[in-house]
Order: structure tokens, then C-alpha cells, then sequence
């Protein structure tokens, strides 16, 4: 599991990589709340394109943040996931309140 | 239907044993050939049972978690998860899309409709102090036939 975090101008993208599931949902929240607060981002993009698995727990790691993220005046949005952790995505019905592109 | 294949794997219930499950279903499905879809939908559903039993089977407690996957005629795989924690009162109610019994770990409430819209079966039996099983199947295509 690898965060890679860039920010520019109030516009961030945190580039991740590996698997995403309960276990290590848990290190990934902690630091991507550390950012959030820390450098409130207007907009914070999440690249998918590096996860390689995502059960349900990827659902509640992005909801989470985007609260988060909403309370601190900013948004989230999800980029580049891949097809099949796109249809984790789209069962939830994330894509009603979080952008995926 | 007869069984073609069988692998048993026991392991405590540590959240990192989630992952590990998923690599013991990969690689005994290689035999079977499946899609990437496919592998990806049963990778996801096997995730979301064993997390299940981490998360509330054993709250409380730890306990081991058996998974067994086997491979049937026509294609078909059978998966079932198992653990002798605290069990679900109300099943019905489990298995109903959001609803979660720790929002605070931020769970979706979604791991069994995960399994119901990955897999072709699901089933769960469970009562308190019982402990949970989950049986799951999937027929795969018949690629590479």
C-alpha cells in the first residue's frame, strides 16, 4: 500500500497504489486525514489507478473523506479506477455524491 | 454436483489474514481458468466474508476462520466462510444494503450485497453464540473450454 500525495494551489491528487481493504483501510484514512486537515485542499482527487483491489471498505474510506473534506469546505472527487473496482464503486451508489472520472 | 477439487485453509482472525485469503482463492482458481472478472468478483466476495468475521464475528474475541473453496462440475465454484464467533441475531436485517453495526470503523454496510451481486448464490446461517456460515457460489464461463 503506497500514498503519494501532491498539492498545488489548493488542488491536490493522492495517488494510490495497492490493495484497499479493511485492514489496511485503517493506515490509509489516518493519513489522508492528517493531509485533509492539515492543508485543507479546495479539491482533493483520489487516483485509483495504481489499486489493484477494493472490497466494500474502499466505500467507507471514500465516504468518510468526503465528509470530512465537505466539513473543512473542500471536495472529493475519485479518478482513473479500474473497471471491476468500479463496479464496487457503482453497487454502492458512491457515484451519486462523489464524482468518478 | 461432484467435487472436483478442495482446499481448506484455517487462519486466526487477524485483519491482516484478509488478504491472504484472497491469495489462497487466486491461486486455487488458476486450475479453473477464469476470467479476470470472474476472479475479481470471487477475490471481492471472499474479501468481504472474511472481513465479516474479523470485523464482527470475533469483536470481541479471536477465533479462527475456516475458508473452504472448492471447484464442482460445470464449472461451478463453491466457497464457503466459517467462524465460531458471536454470531448474528438477526440475519435478515444483516443483510440489509447500509445497515452496519459499526459505523464508527466507517463499515458501508455493503459487504453482503457485495457477495449477493459478485456471487450467484449466497447463504447465511448464523444464530448468537453460534457463529456464521457463509456458502457462496459462482458458475465461471465457459472460457477456456
Amino acid at each position: 500500500m503506497k500514498i503519494d500525495i501532491k498539492n498545488e494551489n489548493g488542488t491536490a491528487i493522492a495517488k494510490l497504489s495497492g490493495e484497499i481493504d479493511h485492514h489496511n483501510a485503517k493506515e490509509l484514512r489516518a493519513e489522508l486525514d492528517r493531509f485533509i486537515v492539515t492543508a485543507q485542499p479546495q479539491e482533493l482527487a483520489i487516483d485509483f489507478g495504481g489499486i489493484t483491489f477494493m472490497d466494500s471498505s474502499g466505500i467507507g474510506l471514500i465516504m468518510g473523506r468526503s465528509k470530512l473534506l465537505k466539513e473543512c469546505g473542500g471536495r472529493l472527487e475519485v479518478i482513473n479506477p479500474q473497471p471491476y473496482i468500479k463496479r464496487v464503486m457503482k453497487l454502492s451508489g458512491i457515484d451519486r455524491v462523489v464524482k468518478i472520472r | 454436483m461432484e467435487i472436483l477439487n478442495e482446499i481448506r485453509f484455517r487462519m486466526p482472525s487477524l485483519s491482516v489474514n484478509e488478504s491472504a485469503a484472497r491469495a489462497v482463492v487466486s491461486s486455487f482458481l488458476i486450475q479453473a481458468d477464469p476470467t479476470v472478472e470472474e476472479l475479481s468478483d470471487i477475490r471481492t466476495a471472499v474479501s468481504e466474508a472474511v472481513t465479516n468475521a474479523v470485523v464482527h464475528g470475533y469483536r470481541h474475541t479471536k477465533g479462527d476462520i475456516e475458508l473452504i473453496v472448492r471447484l464442482l462440475t460445470e464449472r461451478v465454484v463453491y466457497i464457503r466462510v466459517r467462524d465460531k464467533g458471536c454470531g448474528i441475531a438477526d440475519v435478515e436485517q444483516a443483510m440489509e444494503p447500509l445497515f452496519t453495526t459499526a459505523p464508527e470503523e466507517e463499515r458501508s454496510g455493503l459487504g453482503f450485497s457485495v457477495m449477493q451481486s459478485f456471487m450467484d448464490k449466497l447463504s447465511v446461517r448464523s444464530a448468537p453464540g453460534k457463529g456464521t456460515t457463509v456458502t457462496m457460489r459462482k458458475r465461471l464461463s465457459a472460457h477456456g473450454e
